[in-house]
């Protein structure tokens, strides 16, 4: 929106900062202060220390990290493969099969997470598919639901794709396979690292189904946040928060990077 | 290798937009496809590249009959009007793409790429994207991406209409020329532009509503054309409802001298005559009228005379002393330069 007067530019940016600031900014902002803080008793937290931190990065915690790293990278892009794939199925299919395929992504979604966990457990807690008790459950059930998301995203950037490309290819004697890996996914590369990330950070601060099917061994960041917030050690909670998010944030950076380089107009 | 069309009619939901359409391009021929926006021009292309699948009737290549083929089976280089170009290849990688598709031996890639992007002037540009050339280099690498596969058949889909109007006038030289170096291949080129068909096409195949209107030399269309439609769209033309007498037809209450050996004395028929051949002043088959506009056009003027109940469209050499609109001026044509069509909606 465009706005030209100087008072109402002024205006619109105090509307933003007093909707921005408190609901987005000051809870980062607290949990960053909180895990510098031994007490918190005045409006200030006190007792300035890196100790949240020592053990937030060691033992227990960096296992953890590990853990959610993996268990993201490795749901992130079974999901990618998974979405894509139903995706560029769905692109060929006529409109109302790929309305009913749209819907059936979207289910992981539209159900909430906890049923999802819960579905999951009981699905695969008897042979022969007895995952249950290993880190396998886990990284399952975060494909499960992040998967409409990567199958979202991409089917919307194969419906934008110019048919043009992949006629021109097939005009030149490309076999479907050859357009595909040489044409439409290259061209589809930038939404694919798009929706990687996506996913990647979803999984990474997945905990409601993961609290139902975690593994002794296989602990994720955010299971240990919340043990360490239930027993009431807020404060190096907090540090293993800001830890999850900056690994977070971190990673998505790097996704960017390769998203600005595979973008061509 | 020839294209043949056996009675090919393609309809999307039940909407015909192309009836039955029956036409051959010979071995080495350059046919245009002429005509409006909708009439089916580019459908009828589309079914030989193999992405538009007819209703009925037979696509044949070189005697084979390819309706069945996917499209990466038929051999046929395409090029179209937005390019296409794979945008994330450098422009010899665009070019290689249709021989590494095929297999070629790597030498032979390195090989033909260069050859075509000689003939397309483009070999300077080999290691660019396609991002960073203009619209006409845009084009050439198209074009030399095409023809890096020898094809037998080169389909054109408006490949100058995103150029502007300089720019066109110098790549239809360009495509005449490389017509003339590839004189085997058979070029089906789609147009809307009537100078593109006259300047590059052996033969041009009008078309309008879905059906073929005529088809035949630039030179038979533009001195006989077979209806009011190909009249009007091929070059331009004064279309004039007349009545059929004997030795001639009466136009506005004038008898003016045309053949009219194929015609019956007392049918309503339509009178065809170009402005260019419309002379002022006296001379054979006078008509007598009031200037109602005059156009300035650098070389001519064109004059839009009333006579009658009908404007008649005349160009001539750039006057010294142009007439005044108002003033009442005669106009001739020789009988040589008209020609009788059958009675079409100039009727009314």
């Amino acid at each position: 929106m465009l706005v030209h007067s100087r008072g109402a530019r002024w205006a619109l940016w105090a509307v933003f900062l007093v909707l921005f600031l408190p609901l987005f900014a000051l809870p980062l902002l607290v949990v960053l202060g909180a895990s510098f803080a031994t007490h918190w008793s005045s409006v200030l937290p006190s007792g300035l220390t890196l100790a949240n931190y020592r053990s937030a990065t060691r033992g227990e915690a960096l296992q953890a990290l590990v853990t959610s790293l993996l268990t993201a990278t490795g749901a992130s892009l079974l999901a990618l493969a998974a979405g894509t794939w139903a995706a560029l199925a769905g692109a060929a299919l006529e409109k109302r099969g790929k309305r009913v395929l749209d819907a059936l992504f979207v289910l992981p979604v539209a159900v909430p997470s906890v049923v999802v966990g819960l579905s999951v457990l009981v699905a695969f807690s008897k042979p022969p598919l007895l995952l249950n008790g290993t880190r396998w459950i886990v990284i399952l059930a975060h494909t499960v639901l992040v998967t409409a998301f990567a199958h979202q995203s991409v089917s919307a950037a194969i419906t934008r794709l110019d048919p043009a490309y992949e006629q021109a290819a097939a005009s030149l004697g490309a076999r479907p396979s050859h357009v595909l890996w040489r044409v439409r996914l290259p061209l589809l590369l930038p939404s694919l690292t798009a929706a990687a990330g996506l996913c990647f950070a979803l999984s990474m601060g997945e905990l409601s189904a993961t609290m139902m099917l975690y593994p002794p061994d296989w602990t994720p960041l955010p299971v240990l946040i919340y043990a360490a917030t239930d027993r009431g050690a807020l404060f190096t909670g907090s540090a293993v928060a800001v830890v999850l998010m900056a690994a977070t944030l971190l990673v998505l950076f790097a996704v960017s990077r390769v998203r600005t380089r595979a973008s061509y107009r | 290798m020839s294209i043949r069309f056996d009675s090919v009619t393609v309809a999307y939901d039940g909407d015909l937009v192309l009836d039955s359409l029956d036409l051959t391009v010979e071995p080495g021929e350059v046919m245009a496809l002429l005509g409006p926006s909708g009439s089916g021009k580019t459908t009828a292309l589309r079914a030989v590249a193999g992405f538009v699948r007819p209703a009925s009737g037979r696509v044949f290549l070189g005697g084979r009959d390819v309706t069945d083929l996917p499209p990466y089976r038929r051999g046929i280089g395409m090029v179209v009007q937005q390019y296409a170009l794979f945008p994330h290849m450098r422009v010899d990688e665009n070019v290689a793409f249709g021989l590494k598709a095929r297999g070629t031996a790597r030498s032979e890639v390195r090989r033909r790429v260069g050859e075509a992007l000689e003939m397309t002037g483009m070999a300077g540009w080999a290691r660019r994207h396609p991002r960073e050339l203009s619209g006409g280099q845009q084009q050439r690498v198209a074009i030399a991406r095409a023809l890096a596969i020898r094809p037998d058949v080169l389909l054109l889909d408006e490949p100058l209409s995103a150029l502007d109007a300089q720019l066109r006038s110098g790549m239809l030289t360009e495509l005449a020329r490389l017509h003339r170096e590839l004189p085997e291949v058979s070029m089906l080129y789609v147009t809307h532009d009537q100078i593109e068909a006259l300047t590059l096409a052996d033969r041009i195949a009008v078309m309008d509503r879905a059906r073929l209107q005529a088809c035949g030399t630039p030179q038979e269309l533009y001195r006989a054309p077979a209806n009011e439609f190909t009249a009007s769209f091929v070059g331009g033309a004064n279309l004039l409802p007349v009545t059929v007498g004997s030795g001639g037809v009466e136009f506005a209450g004038a008898l003016v001298k045309v053949d009219t050996a194929e015609a019956v004395a007392g049918a309503r028929a339509t009178l065809c005559v170009r402005p260019h051949l419309v002379g002022l002043g006296a001379g054979p088959n006078q008509l007598t009228g009031v200037v109602r506009e005059i156009q300035w056009r650098g070389a001519t003027h064109r004059l839009y005379v009333k006579v009658g109940e009908h404007d008649v469209m005349a160009d001539v050499s750039e006057l010294r002393n142009p007439p005044r609109r108002g003033e009442e001026v005669t106009l001739h044509l020789a009988p040589d330069d008209a020609v009788l069509l059958p009675a079409g909606v100039s009727h009314g």
